[in-house]
């Protein structure tokens, strides 16, 4: 295009705009289950990488919920130094191939840019996208930048729960030499990203790759094993030396309305549960799970979950699916990428609405959802404004599933076992301190067992800040840093 | 890394007993729990009770009956074979009271939950009747081992082949009528079933436990595929159960839930059948 510079003079490319990045059509792409974004390949990682002016105050690092050293990185890419960029980004993240794709980084990195400039027509730079492509690179090539571990330190770690959370702690104390042990309650690992993400964003295979990653850094890993059933928690905390706990947030809401226990009514983790984890969209022939042949289906809900939720029903060719929402375009929590992806892909949008009953179709299944027309009214504690029904108008619509996707808060498997382990009993989280240690001064969390539902990197990023504290820990007995050291993670510790 | 089969055992058609390695569920699983199992890396993951279990020999019991795809293809497995993931011990163990009498009724496969049930029972000091139903003789299961622990065993078949011709709830009528001070029930067998039996015990005031089965995908109260009303109030079966008060369970609304992926249970059960058949005629042509 115009903005794409002839011969820079410096080594910079001064495109206004990020660099397009190619996508399957959405007319195509709602027949399959593979990625939509198709990633950048190494010419176009290196152009968006020359965007990156390197200036001097790098607002992008501190807008990192883990502080990568975005400029370096990127710097490193413009010089075609790919390998040497990824050991950058490894040393603050180990799962860039992930994050690259998941990351909400317009409202992080890509937000504090001093690129940003919207109203000039300005992109910031594509950080993301760059971030993804090394990931993606480093599968291609079979790049395994194996972080060194330490010397055997003869401790032995337990880590609960194999989200993003568990996954970085492992990798941090694998690193520092201890003896970690992964215990998950599925069959296969990854937490949210395996059973949540859908493939068509997420491909496992990236997953499974960095697992394996940490199986060759002497990370084990016992499967089916919900911790609190299958063992106490205060037995595994008995047989190792720290403990971390991360959980996350697994335990569906429910709206709380007429109709809820109708056949085809779904909560989203089990939706996206039969078609992902358990590849329900390859019944009958390639998995047992059933997934019903969906004609009409509405969705309740704007977050991440909602618009996976959406956008996977999408592709089971069902006639229509509806997202159903009681706030307006402008409150949705969703990331940008993802609702603009939904509606290329022919989601039907009904805002401002908000379920009153799921009617039964006279055989104890779904036949429509009733919902009241809402308007928005004052800013509530969230700082969004507040729907309020409006008066008299009701609309209906003839579905024949409901996934309800309105949130999730901790799931209590694990601290139903252990009722003395501090914990806010109205949110179901667990309590920790500055140094991310629970009441139990063995144990740790970190992760959406302890926020609540958050995101990926959030929960690495405190799964790392956990995983520093028990380094500590386990080698002086105390968790909290001395003064000066490991300055990044004990931001505002103290 | 599976779960080895130990034994393998016929117990009626249809319906197997396997004696599987399973260390930690053996050492930690009470009555009235229950293991989540998949057969292999395209399957489902099925709930089934802990029948009985050896903490010495760190294996545990389970009893199928084949009534799907993932039941068929476990039932063909024998001695030595892996089931490829077997996770638990889930959900709530049941509760066990103390010098009390106690009747377990179970029917057709629930047997195999009675059977763990009348033995914590006799363990924690009661007096344990079971009623036994199946709908023919050669359906019925487990009786010996029940018979051996229990203080009174009373069979039933719908069609009279064997024991007294009836429902069980005949049999816990004629129990309650005779005088017999019960002091609580469980129930484990068809939601039908249950439902009667709970129907005969309410006007007598007598507590019922019913062990509830609805479809279950993760069991570790991550999804809510196995909700449940009890009391007016929508409960997960996996984790909160899967025992609960029958005088308070909506069983029409589980019997509804639980029938909801027949037909696609039937297309999976037809296409591995088919499936079978194209391997048979090619290992023929093979031959040929
Ligand atoms: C559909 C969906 C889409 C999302 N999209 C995005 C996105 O695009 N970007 C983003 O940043 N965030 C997204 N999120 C949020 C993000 O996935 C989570 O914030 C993140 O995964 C939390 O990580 P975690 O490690 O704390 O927990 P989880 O990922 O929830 O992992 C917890 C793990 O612990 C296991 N576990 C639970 N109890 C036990 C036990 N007792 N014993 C052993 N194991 C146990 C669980 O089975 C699970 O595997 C999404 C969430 C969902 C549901
Ligand atoms: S089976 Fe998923 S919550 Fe019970």
């Amino acid at each position: 295009m115009s903005d794409t510079p002839k011969k820079p003079k410096k080594n910079i490319n001064k495109a206004k705009t990020k660099t397009p990045m190619r996508e399957q059509p959405a007319g195509e792409r709602i027949f399959n289950f593979e990625e939509v974004p198709l990633g950048y390949n190494e010419e176009e990682a290196t152009l968006e990488a020359l965007r990156c002016i390197q200036c001097k105050n790098k607002p992008c690092i501190a807008g990192c919920p883990v502080g990568i050293d975005i400029p370096a990185f990127l710097k490193l890419v413009g010089e075609k130094d790919y390998e040497g960029a990824l050991r950058k980004i490894k040393e603050k993240n180990f799962l860039p191939a992930i994050c690259g794709r998941v990351c909400p980084q317009e409202d992080q990195c890509e937000m504090v840019c001093t690129l940003n400039k919207p109203d000039k027509g300005r992109d910031p730079g594509g950080v993301g996208r760059v971030e993804r492509f090394l990931g993606d690179y480093a599968m291609e090539h079979d790049l395994t930048i194996t972080p060194e571990c330490a010397a055997p330190t003869g401790k032995k770690v337990a880590i609960i729960g194999s989200g993003p959370a568990g996954l970085t702690a492992a990798s941090d104390l694998a690193q520092k030499g201890h003896d970690v042990t992964v215990y998950e309650a599925l069959h296969k690992p990854g937490g949210v990203l395996f059973y949540g993400i859908p493939q068509f964003r997420l491909p496992k295979e990236i997953l499974l790759r960095e697992v394996d990653g940490l199986k060759d850094m002497g990370v084990k890993f016992v499967m089916n094993y919900p911790v609190g059933k299958a063992e106490s928690l205060e037995s595994v905390r008995e047989r190792h030396d720290a403990t971390f706990i991360g959980t996350g947030a697994g335990l569906p809401w429910f709206l709380g309305i007429p109709g809820e226990n109708l056949n085809g009514v779904y909560s989203a983790n089990e939706f996206l549960t039969r078609v992902n984890l358990m590849g329900g969209y390859k019944f009958p022939d390639g998995a047992d799970t059933p997934v019903k042949n969906i004609k009409r289906i509405a969705v309740v809900g704007a977050g991440n979950t909602a618009m996976d939720s959406a956008r996977t029903a999408k592709r089971l060719q069902p006639e229509i699916v509806y997202l159903v929402y009681r706030r307006s375009r402008l409150e949705m929590p969703a990331r940008v990428e993802e609702i603009h992806h939904a509606e290329q892909e022919g989601i039907d949008f009904q805002l401002l609405h908000s379920p009153i009953e799921i009617v039964d179709n006279g055989k104890g299944a779904v036949g429509a959802i009733r919902c009241q027309e809402m308007e928005l009214g004052e800013p509530d504690d969230s700082g969004r404004r507040r729907p309020v029904p409006v008066e008299g108008k009701i609309k209906e619509w003839a579905v024949d599933t409901v996934v309800l996707s309105i949130g999730q808060s901790p799931n209590p498997l694990l601290t139903a076992d252990c009722p003395d382990l501090a914990r806010d009993e109205r949110r179901g989280t667990i309590t920790i301190n500055d140094w991310m240690q629970t009441s139990y001064e063995d144990t740790f969390a970190a992760g959406d067992i302890v926020t609540g539902g958050a995101t990926v990197i959030l929960a690495m990023g405190q799964g790392r800040k956990a995983a520093d504290a028990m380094h500590r820990y386990l080698t002086s007995g105390d968790p909290a840093a001395p003064a000066g050291e490991d300055s990044d993670v004990c931001d505002g510790l103290s | 890394m599976g779960n080895k089969i130990v034994t393998a055992m016929e117990l009626a058609p249809k319906t197997m007993l396997f004696e599987v390695e399973a260390e930690h569920i053996a050492r930690r699983g009470k009555a009235g729990q229950f293991i989540i199992l998949r057969v292999n890396d395209e399957g489902e993951r099925i709930p089934l009770t802990i029948a009985n279990r050896d903490p010495e020999k760190g294996t545990i019991t389970i009893v199928a009956q084949e009534v799907g795809k993932t039941t068929e293809v476990l039932n063909a497995m024998g001695p030595g074979d892996e089931i490829h993931d077997l996770a638990g011990p889930l959900g709530k163990p049941t509760e066990i009271p103390t010098g009390k009498t106690v009747v377990c009724v179970g029917g057709g496969i629930g047997n195999a939950v009675v059977w763990p049930q009348v033995q914590a029972l006799k363990d924690a000091g009661n007096k344990v009747i079971a009623i036994l139903g199946a709908r023919t003789r050669e359906l019925l299961i487990l009786e010996d081992e029940i018979t051996e622990i229990a203080d009174q065993v009373i069979v039933t078949t719908d069609d009279g082949s064997y024991g007294r011709k009836g429902m069980v709830t005949h049999a816990l009528d004629e129990l309650i009528d005779g005088g017999e001070k019960i002091d609580e029930v469980i129930t484990i067998g068809p939601v039908v079933m249950m439902k009667f039996v709970c129907k005969t015990t309410e006007p007598h005031g007598i507590p019922t436990q019913a062990s509830l089965n609805p479809i279950m995908v993760d069991g570790t109260g991550m999804c809510g595929a196995c909700r449940v009303t009890v009391g007016g109030e929508t409960r997960f079966a996996c984790v909160e159960g899967p025992e609960f008060d029958g005088h308070q369970t909506d069983f029409d609304e589980l019997i509804t839930r639980l029938s909801y992926y027949q037909p696609e249970e039937r297309a999976s059960l037809d296409n591995h059948h088919r499936c079978k058949l194209d391997a048979a005629a090619e290992a023929l042509e093979r031959q040929d």
